[in-house]
């Protein structure tokens, strides 16, 4: 009876955090602008939100944003992370102590700094502008997913490529980074899933004319409710979902290899501690 | 190799993290004259205005309020989550985090469907021949909204701290003569308050700095700090005063990571995936 009312609470806590997320699905399939009424099913807002200039250009800066700094980032991130991973004292202290700055500091804050940097030093508002904010946020979460592997690393694998004729580019290349690369690929994955969902540091870093589609959302649902916008968050809602599973299943498969032995929970909430900084 | 590894990050995070720190902090301690600029703290003394004291105190009311209603939610939730109730955790666990990996944006505007004047409440209500409720645009909603987004925020964390309490430590209290009450409150909450004040932390200042919840659901009425700043820079184009307040809002950032980094004592590793 006592479990049968805790795992009811539970249940009461999902239907508070996806009843809205299900509200807004099953009003993107509805034939009725009034939201309340449901006019039959309709594919209407998908064919609408497919012709809509503004949205359609605002989800190719996305993406292109979106996989641009990803990459730049996990390049940036995982060479650091090797660099700090090998770094003692003072050094290492104080370069993780800036890592963890954007991560903690409230969005807006970070936003606005940006701003005035750039503006500061006359760089035109735009696409340079939003690449160059969202690699800098991205950075951090790539050296925090691969950190934590290069600590799992055996110490002696470097110098063994090293001892068995390996240049250090080639130890480096051959031996550390295949093995970090759960870790680079988690950090890849991370930064693009964090560039696309932003929205507070694009809206200070853009200029006018180019919008990311958080953007676009927001200045949409400032003049109220528009289906276009159900179905996209219904697309946006099963592309994140997918990301999400293939994650996962990544993740487990690695685990039934019985690389690491830990535990699937501590993992969620690390990486979640990461994303949002609890750690 | 491995030295040089870290060259272009150190130049890229002083470019774009530690410059543009600096930048806000002197525009922070500065106004402008006709030569220049110079040294003042004119900009936080703007800070006490009643009208921007009002904002503050609005803002600190309204986060605190939906802590603690993050807090009375989400313990309980934390609580069953790492107990026994469910055999398999990990995908209860994965259900909580799904919802906060959609875009923040859109899970702000999925409640402007639910709350407004013919939204899904108010259509239910008018079904049921009841009143209607005017929710949106309100205060209400506002802390609806930080609520829904932050409580994940709350709960993860405590689970985290929880399931990695010693059970035996709990069963020794009970073995001990404690009852169920006093376990909680003696054995289990103390032990659990590195996630509590990570939890609070957590919810608390997003909430203090949002400015998109407050504009969706509250439509512009309430203005809260993260507004303010917004306004400075976008619309007023007043960057000291806007630097002053964000300066504020490092200061609260430090502050809570002074405490946190109290309660949970040495140093975690921090492992990720």
């Amino acid at each position: 009876m006592v479990r049968f009312l805790k795992r009811s609470y539970v249940y009461l806590v999902f239907a508070f955090l996806y009843m809205p997320i299900a509200v807004l699905m099953v009003y993107s399939f509805n034939d009725s602008r009034s939201r309340g009424v449901w006019g039959g099913f309709t594919l209407r807002w998908y064919v609408e939100l497919f012709q809509d200039r503004t949205i359609m250009s605002s989800l190719y800066s996305t993406l292109f944003i979106g996989v641009t700094s990803a990459i730049i980032a996990t390049i940036i991130g995982t060479l650091a992370a090797i660099g700090i991973h090998n770094s003692r004292g003072i050094q290492k202290k104080l370069i993780m102590n800036v890592t963890y700055l954007p991560v903690l500091n409230p969005e807006i804050v970070t936003a606005i700094s940006l701003m005035i940097l750039f503006v500061f030093a006359r760089v035109r508002l735009g696409y340079l502008t939003l690449l160059l904010a969202h690699i800098t946020f991205n950075i951090p979460y790539v050296i925090l997913s691969v950190l934590p592997k290069l600590r799992q690393l055996n110490k002696h694998l470097y110098e063994a490529a090293l001892d068995l004729g390996c240049t250090q580019p080639q130890a480096l290349w051959k031996v550390i980074i295949p093995e970090i690369m759960p870790g680079i690929i988690t950090g890849l994955l991370l930064a693009f899933t964090l560039s696309i969902d932003d929205f507070v540091i694009s809206f200070f870093t853009t200029g006018s004319g180019i919008n990311t589609l958080s953007i676009t959302i927001y200045s949409m649902a400032r003049r109220g409710i528009n289906p276009k916008i159900n179905a996209l968050s219904t697309i946006m809602f099963t592309f994140v979902l997918l990301l999400l599973i293939i994650v996962n299943v990544r993740q487990a498969r690695e685990e039934k290899k019985g690389r690491n032995g830990k535990h699937g929970s501590k993992k969620q909430i690390d990486s979640f501690d990461a994303r949002f900084g609890g750690a | 190799m491995k030295r040089f590894s870290l060259f272009p990050y150190v130049i890229w995070m002083t470019l774009f993290i530690v410059v543009p720190m600096f930048l806000v902090l002197y525009y922070a301690f500065t106004i402008p004259t006709e030569t220049g600029a110079t040294w003042s703290l004119e900009n936080f003394g703007r800070f006490f205005e009643p009208i921007y004291l009002r904002v503050l105190g609005r803002s600190l009311r309204l986060a605190v309020i939906s802590t603690v209603i993050c807090l009375i939610l989400g313990y309980p939730a934390a609580m069953v989550m790492a107990g026994n109730a469910f055999t398999r955790k990990n995908v209860i666990l994965l259900l909580f985090v799904v919802p906060m990996w959609m875009n923040f944006l859109l899970r702000t505007y999925a409640w402007l469907t639910i709350l407004e004047r013919n939204g899904v409440i108010n259509v239910l209500l008018a079904n049921l021949s009841l009143p209607r409720l005017n929710i949106l645009y309100t205060e209400a909603a506002v802390v609806l909204g930080m609520v829904y987004n932050f409580l994940p925020f709350m709960v993860l964390p405590i689970y985290s701290v929880l399931s990695k309490i010693d059970k035996g430590v709990v069963e020794a209290a009970g073995d001990l003569g404690a009852n169920a009450f006093r376990v909680f409150t003696k054995v289990v909450f103390p032990l659990s308050l590195p996630g509590v004040v990570s939890g609070v932390t957590m919810v608390f200042m997003p909430a203090l700095t949002t400015f998109v919840i407050s504009r969706l659901l509250g439509g512009g009425q309430f203005t809260l700090i993260g507004n303010l700043i917004e306004q400075q820079f976008l619309v007023v184009g007043d960057w000291g005063f806007g630097s002053a307040i964000s300066v504020v809002m490092i200061v609260f950032i430090l502050l809570s990571m002074a405490i946190m980094s109290f309660f949970e004592g040495e140093e975690k590793d921090v492992a990720l995936w």
